[in-house]
């Protein structure tokens, strides 16, 4: 998705979070559902909880929406404090993962639901929902009740619902879990589409990561209740702050370490997995002997039936096993040195002469500055 | 069955099909011996003659001497059920008690099953317990039971007297008062049971989308909750509403002498009066009343989109 002006919000100091999260806390007796939270999240982003199921985040997207009530800590929306104040009365708005649309309401009602319950003037309220089923392509769809339309234009009548109040932020749990993949790819670009035109700030919940990667401006990363890293998207990938995010958010290869030493720029760790010393850059200075783990990602790493030129990590392999996906192939190699490492090429010729196959050794290699160093 | 069946036939009588079609039957062959075909005495009955005889009424075929026979029927008993006033009042006595007693029931069941079905899982299996639990004991017991509590020396009268807040028992048995408790009692559950099936499957979420899109609480309920539990409310009111209305046993036990109920007269029509044929144009005009709103549910039914609730 391109966007003409990138929303950086979060980089400037002056500029007031417009959702902020501060020490939440949820138990369910003696679960904690979600451990002392703090997120400030701005205006017009497009912001993804991410995380495994039952790391808290429905938890946490459900305190925004007050259906579920805080045990400890405190929740603003534009300045105001909304931690006690009812669902009903909060300028937010839900599109629940199952939908929840009215089963005895057409179309047309369920979008109107909202703006009745606003007591808004009938003609108001006909141009308003005829204007938003235009939004999302449902106008012939108005007079359905919600099962006689799909899955999809189910899912395009909850985020019509949700919007008509024109709130200042939307809550969406899962908003495409329930599609299938062809129709969840389109849907996700025209959800980031309508995100653009209206400038309401989205927070998202889910557990799909390249729906995190692909819509957002920002996501967290969060693990049983506690968040794990907050960033950009690229943030995240490359520069994964912890074992945690380092291996829910993609694919990586992570092998364990002790900290040799450190100056400042580069920190070198023995590698006994990989059986070598490799120097990481970085301006860390753990303490030697500290144990850490090294990471690369499989498309970080080139594959090649000879050896490539020095200056890299390099090691020989044998391919274990090997998964074509059309436009990349990814490789299961079990390396000289005995961890098996996963590999994904680019396949940029048609021919498949040239490239490795089942049990062909082969020769690994990755820059240095590839590898990420995680401390925790 | 024999070698030169041919194979479709053989599968017809062997496969699950056939199984399909005897398992249907079964119901379908009870629901007739034992339904339809009493009605059909019933209804033969209502259209003869009162006779000192044994069965006492004429018969539906006369053989006559010269060996012709012919078919008695008559109407006299209907126009004489429809003509009477005092059978009009009865069957409108009926079916105001009966309705009252199902508005009550509803009024009192839908808070108890709501009450069950938003409970903890864990209890709404002890809470559906209590509910059923008066079908343990016999019917006619708990009435009784009625009685011995609301008596001018029952349990009640003498605790009240005891506390002083009254100086002589109160008249409560043999008042129409004691018929609604009675009623009541009797058919909450039938109430309550069909309510809670449809507000336990009535999904959460739905009433949190309510409440998220500015529906206060008593709006979600009004909007959702309600209409949603519709076929619940519809069910709940027949099933207590149809025996209501021919009920016998709770007049005849808890009412007074004036209260006069269908189900009463019939049985004092067809035992003191031995008029059957009276007795039975009374038991079929009660079918057709009670078959009216069936009807009417059924055509409402049929009439909304389907997969609705």
């Amino acid at each position: 998705m391109e966007r003409p002006e990138p929303n950086t919000a979060w980089l400037d100091p002056e500029a007031k979070p417009f959702v902020r999260i501060m020490g939440v806390t949820k138990r369910f007796g003696d679960f904690v559902a979600v451990d002392a939270v703090d997120l400030d999240i701005y205006k017009a982003e497009l912001f993804s909880i991410l995380g495994p199921s039952g790391c808290g985040k429905s938890t946490l997207l459900r305190m925004l929406a007050g259906l579920e009530t805080l045990t400890a800590g405190r929740i603003e929306i534009d300045g105001i404090d909304m931690t006690d104040v009812p669902p009903y009365e909060r300028p937010l708005n839900m599109m629940f993962q199952s939908y929840a649309l009215f089963p005895h309401m057409t179309v047309a009602q369920n979008v109107a639901y909202g703006l009745k319950k606003d007591r808004r003037p009938g003609g108001e309220i006909r141009q308003r929902v005829a204007e938003m089923l235009e939004l999302v392509k449902l106008t012939p769809c108005a007079d359905a009740k919600p099962d006689q339309i799909s899955g999809g234009q189910s899912q395009r009548v909850a985020l019509a619902r949700a919007l008509i109040k024109r709130p200042k932020v939307l809550l969406l749990d899962e908003p495409l879990a329930a599609l299938d993949k062809k129709l969840r790819e389109h849907t996700q670009f025209e959800l980031a589409g309508i995100q653009d035109q209206l400038g309401v700030t989205f927070v998202v919940v889910t557990h799909d990561q390249e729906e995190a990667m692909a819509l957002s401006t920002r996501l967290a990363v969060m693990n049983e209740g506690r968040f794990t890293q907050i960033g950009t998207p690229a943030d995240i990938y490359e520069h994964p702050r912890n074992r945690f995010t380092a291996d829910f958010v993609g694919k990586i290869n992570l092998f364990e370490g002790v900290v040799v030493a450190s100056d400042g720029e580069n920190v070198r760790v023995r590698c006994d997995a990989l059986d070598r010393e490799l120097t990481v850059p970085g301006e860390a200075r753990p303490p030697a002997g500290q144990p850490v783990a090294l990471a690369v990602r499989p498309e970080k790493i080139f594959i090649a039936k000879q050896p490539e030129e020095n200056g890299r990590v390099a090691m020989r392999g044998v391919v274990l096993d090997l998964g074509y996906f059309g436009g990349l192939s990814l490789y299961r190699v079990k390396s000289e040195c005995g961890p098996v490492i996963e590999v994904s090429a680019q396949n940029r010729q048609r021919a498949a002469r040239g490239r490795p196959e089942w049990d062909d050794e082969v020769y690994l290699s990755w820059e240095a500055s590839s590898t990420i160093l995680l401390v925790d | 069955m024999g070698a030169s069946a041919p194979p479709g036939k053989q599968r017809s009588w062997r496969g699950p099909r056939a199984w399909l079609r005897i398992g249907l039957a079964l119901p379908y062959g009870w629901l007739l011996l034992f339904l339809l075909a009493p009605f059909l005495i019933v209804l033969r009955i209502s259209l003869a003659d009162p006779i000192v005889a044994l069965p006492p009424y004429t018969p539906l075929f006369d053989w006559a001497a010269d060996a012709t026979h012919r078919i008695y029927v008559t109407l006299d008993n209907y126009r004489f059920v429809l003509g009477d006033d005092l059978y009009l009042y009865t069957y409108l006595n009926s079916l105001q008690l009966a309705a009252v007693s199902t508005a009550l029931c509803l009024l009192i069941g839908y808070p108890m099953a709501y009450g069950i079905a938003r409970a903890r899982p864990a209890n709404r299996n002890l809470l559906l317990m209590l509910v059923v639990l008066p079908f343990w004991i016999s019917f006619l017991l708990r009435v009784y039971a009625w009685m011995g509590l609301l008596g001018t020396h029952g349990t009640i009268n003498g605790l009240l007297l005891w506390a002083g807040i009254i100086d002589e028992p109160l008249q409560m048995l043999y008042t129409e008062g004691a018929i609604f408790v009675g009623m009541v009692y009797s058919y909450l559950p039938f109430m309550i049971l069909p309510l809670y099936a449809t507000l336990e499957r009535l999904d959460p979420a739905l009433l949190e989308a309510a409440s998220d899109l500015g529906g206060r609480p008593r709006q979600v309920f009004v909007d959702v909750t309600l209409p949603l539990s519709f076929p619940g409310i519809v069910a709940g009111c027949l099933l207590v509403f149809i025996p209501a209305m021919g009920e016998f046993v709770i007049p005849a036990l808890l009412g007074g002498p004036d209260s006069l109920m269908i189900g009463r007269v019939l049985y004092d029509e067809f035992f003191s009066n031995r008029d059957w044929p009276v007795a039975a144009a009374d038991a079929v005009l009660l079918l057709a009343i009670l078959i009216a709103p069936i009807g009417l549910f059924q055509y409402f039914e049929s009439r909304r989109p389907e997969g609705e609730l």
